[in-house]
């Protein structure tokens, strides 16, 4: 009994070290936005909601988050019609050689990460005349997460019925009306999780963005924010404070709505 | 539609057009991922630059840029970094630390334990420059938070342990992973057998080494290649260090991202990708072989964070 009770005190300090530990940086971004003039030690506000209102006349953080929503939902409206249409297929016909392909996509997408393929990538953007457009990024990012979005897709088509297929056909319906009026109303928390992860991947992704964008006017929020506090002098921090906490709000909401709605499975990549 | 349909083929698809449908998909990736993955060997075979003479006529090299940057020793140091970066933020740190969470939480329930999860996967998911500013603000010289917690003014943490605070920066940036998957592994672990041991007289450690390592022996083995792969290509430390001061903090990824792009030199960064491709290959090649009397589901894990 002791023994319990000195190993739940362990415990409950160990939990404590580890909770400080992890929220001690997010402090500031919870107090520094609302503070009338923010130093970068955390420290209680002087409560002001002035910092949103300046965000709003910078020129560059609004554009930002347009580019943004722009490269994140391009990339997750192509990632998941394109991977439906591909788990459609691979779901429901014996395509030869199927099951190595999904197998060698799999490996491909996690071996071909942006540290191996930044030289090649870059390349080939600037051949295709792809820098300093928001199609470079979109088809970059989607190249990368496709096959992870069939692998799972496919999985959730394997276990829908076939039998409203069968009946929809005999009624003269196409195979795409099929897919559409069907099949993707079945699937839709597949599609909603794909949806999710790729637009909260590009949101926060950080590398594909920097080196395909030179042009801050195209720049999405997370390249924008990394110049704000590395280049020129001393940091606005009251500027970069309340960006970082705008700009954090929008994945933070996507994650909970996943999470409450279709349950949260680890996919590996519903982060970043 | 006249020809007999399978019984698999419900919509009637056929093999004609379910190819149409896979191939937009196919295209895509081969041109973005398949593509550049081979054209990385050709382009580290030459010595291609940005700009310059070699920028508009490259010439085919061999074998030089390998036996450059293994003669370099601003390469070797930077494999150095990385195998330190890698023990000791994914196995060292994220893993045990991760395991750690998953096993004391797992008695747990109420507020406390929401709360811990709650810091630990916000972490985890909060965009890659917003971290990276939070910990440069936390770690600043002259009014950074950790400085006035610590009382240790001007005590330059970036400058004079680069290293240490990347692989900290890392423990906190990624351990929710390995919490979520260590909770999810200890499940299966019938209590009984725990309280078995424990009415036996087994201690903690006892417990962990003889009755729940052998059964979450995969879900360690699968967790440890995951985490080591991710760490291993993470370019996120660029925000926090840009990989100095002097290279000090110069992870591979970020040696090619200073070689490849920021120095020109596009044929040694593309010989070093590669170098960095085949040991992601070695490490993709075990988890595959792990998984493949697995449940599909499971595979998904492999998506991965992107950069």
């Amino acid at each position: 009994m002791i023994r319990h009770t000195v190993g739940r005190l362990v415990s409950t300090v160990f939990l404590a070290v580890v909770l400080a530990f992890f929220a001690l940086p997010m402090l500031w971004l919870a107090s520094a936005p609302f503070d009338d003039s923010p130093a970068i030690t955390t420290s209680v506000p002087e409560f002001t909601l002035n910092n949103f209102a300046v965000i709003l006349d910078n020129p560059y953080a609004l554009g930002s988050i347009r580019n943004s929503l722009i490269q994140g939902g391009g990339a997750a409206a192509l990632v998941v019609v394109l991977a439906a249409l591909a788990a459609y297929a691979l779901s429901r016909v014996r395509v030869p050689g199927r099951d190595v392909l999904l197998y060698l996509l799999l490996l491909l997408s996690s071996v071909v990460t942006g540290t191996a393929a930044m030289v090649p990538i870059f390349e080939l953007a600037t051949r295709l005349a792809l820098i300093d457009t928001h199609l470079g990024v979109i088809l970059v990012v989607s190249g990368g997460l496709l096959p992870a979005a069939i692998f799972i897709l496919k999985d959730f088509m394997d276990e829908t019925p076939t039998s409203y297929e069968e009946s929809a056909r005999v009624f003269g319906a196409s195979s795409l009306q099929i897919l559409r009026h069907i099949v993707m109303p079945l699937v839709r928390p597949g599609l909603a999780t794909i949806a999710v992860w790729a637009l909260a991947s590009v949101w926060g992704g950080f590398l594909f963005q920097f080196i395909l964008l030179r042009d801050p006017d195209k720049a999405p929020g997370s390249v924008i924010l990394y110049t704000l506090y590395t280049e020129g002098g001393a940091p606005k921090l009251d500027l970069i404070s309340t960006f970082s906490l705008l700009y954090s709000l929008p994945v933070v909401a996507m994650y909970l709505f996943v999470s409450q709605r279709y349950g949260f499975r680890f996919h590996g990549g519903i982060k970043r | 539609m006249a020809r007999p349909m399978s019984a698999v083929d419900a919509a009637g698809l056929g093999r004609g057009r379910a190819v149409g449908f896979v191939l937009p998909a196919l295209v895509l990736i081969g041109v973005f991922l398949v593509f550049p993955a081979l054209w990385t060997i050709y382009l580290g075979l030459t010595d291609y630059r940005l700009t310059g003479l070699a920028a508009a006529n490259p010439q085919v090299v061999g074998l030089d840029n390998y036996t450059d940057a293994l003669r370099d020793p601003r390469f070797l140091g930077s494999l150095w970094l990385t195998v330190g970066y890698v023990g000791g933020s994914a196995v060292l740190g994220q893993a045990v630390l991760g395991f750690a969470l998953a096993w004391v939480l797992r008695t747990r329930t109420g507020r406390l334990r929401r709360l811990v999860e709650g810091v630990v996967l916000l972490s985890w998911i909060l965009p890659s420059t917003v971290v990276g500013f939070l910990w440069f603000a936390l770690l600043d010289r002259d009014d950074g938070t950790l400085n006035a917690l610590l009382n240790t003014p001007g005590f330059a943490w970036l400058l004079d342990h680069p290293l240490l605070s990347i692989i900290v920066f890392n423990v906190w940036r990624g351990t929710a992973f390995s919490m979520m998957l260590y909770s999810a592994a200890l499940e299966n672990v019938p209590p009984s057998h725990l309280e078995t041991a424990r009415l036996a007289g087994a201690s903690v450690f006892q417990q962990l080494r003889d009755v729940v390592l052998p059964l979450i022996r995969r879900h360690v083995l699968t967790n440890l290649l995951l985490i080591s792969l991710w760490t291993f290509n993470d370019f996120t430390p660029f925000v926090l260090t840009g990989g100095g001061p002097e290279g000090r903090s110069e992870i591979l990824p970020i040696y090619v991202y200073n070689v490849a792009l920021r120095g020109g030199e596009l044929g040694a960064g593309a010989a070093v990708s590669f170098l960095i491709l085949l040991i992601n290959l070695a490490f993709a090649l075990v988890y595959l072989r792990l998984l493949r009397d697995r449940r599909r589901r499971e595979a998904a894990l492999t998506g991965g964070p992107p950069a």
